[in-house]
């Protein structure tokens, strides 16, 4: 059995994080690489910058007084050694293209792990359904508190925003599990609650708003990246659901 | 499924234990995967994930 998931997961998740990489290339990164120029430029009328380093990521404090902070792409080690990254463009497709993959088996591994789990019958279609409530858990839910980040925007503590975003996937995971397979009123009711929760709690906010990325290209980035997660998600979602059906059918 | 059949209710519970202890483990090495990618603190897989995370609406930097 854990072969056969393990080779549904692997094989979903190489299919979508190909393609997927194919439409980032075109869509995401763009914004990305515009936004760095800005990010680097530091002309914000009011970046103080006042180098510090946290896991090897500078930081440019924005005020010394606030915890609004710019987080830079240039990251040096505490030793002031440069740490590794991708030299050049070509590098760097290839890092976030096998990222991607990675990130792909992840979510079908979790994804066909739920397959099983509810003993549904699946096949590509129902697979969209599983891949779109996917879509729901792991970008729209964390997106409403942390919107995607173009490099440049001002955010709160990183390991803040971390804990938030795994917490809320969690909780929404949870929450849409049991109102789908529940049967009665109350644990509907408990699903709900669980998915309205981190939202009443509220996402890690910086005090300060006003990163070096122009708004307009924020915008553009956030709507980006989640209708390129909506494609990932449908990709991934059909992928498994037809490659768990046929790796049924052949078992019988 | 290599299971020999005693009796249809407990093949059924026990082809049941096999596939939740497997689906336990793909959803422990998914976490895992998408943790690595996403999230660990590292500033090389930052570096070379860096896109993705963004892309991906991780929270970065």
């Amino acid at each position: 059995m854990l072969k056969r998931i393990m080779s549904t997961a692997i094989i979903a998740g190489l299919v979508a994080g190909i393609l997927v990489s194919v439409v980032h290339e075109f869509t995401t990164t763009p914004i990305i690489l515009y936004a760095e120029e800005y990010e680097n430029s530091g002309e914000n009328h009011h970046t103080l910058l006042q180098d510090a380093t946290q896991g090897g990521v500078k930081k440019a404090n924005v005020h010394s007084d606030t915890q609004g902070q710019i987080y830079l792409a240039d990251t040096d080690s505490e030793d002031g050694q440069e740490e590794w990254g991708p030299n050049n463009r070509l590098e760097r497709t290839f890092f976030t293209s096998l990222a991607n993959i990675l990130t792909g088996v992840g979510f079908a591994a979790i994804l066909v792990a739920c397959f099983t789990f509810s003993g549904e019958k699946l096949s590509g279609r129902r697979g969209v359904i599983w891949g779109l409530a996917g879509f729901a858990v792991f970008t729209l839910a964390p997106s409403l508190g942390l919107p995607p980040e173009v490099p440049g925007s001002m955010a709160a503590d990183l390991s803040l925003r971390q804990t938030w975003w795994i917490a809320t996937s969690v909780a929404t995971g949870v929450g849409l599990w049991v109102m789908i397979f529940g049967s009665k009123t109350p644990i509907y009711l408990l699903g709900l609650l669980l998915i309205i929760l981190p939202h009443v709690i509220g996402a890690p906010q910086p005090t300060e708003i006003g990163g070096n990325a122009p708004p307009e290209l924020a915008g553009q980035f956030v709507a980006a990246s989640i209708v390129v997660s909506a494609i990932f998600w449908v990709i991934l979602g059909w992928t498994s659901g037809a490659l768990w059906k046929h790796s049924g059918d052949v078992a019988k | 499924m290599n299971l020999s059949i005693n009796s249809a209710s407990s093949v059924v519970s026990q082809s049941r234990t096999n596939a939740v202890m497997a689906a336990a483990v793909a959803m422990m090495f998914g976490i895992f995967m998408v943790y690595g990618v996403g999230f660990a603190q590292s500033a090389s897989l930052h570096n070379a994930a860096h896109d993705t995370r963004h892309s991906y609406a991780f929270p970065c930097h």
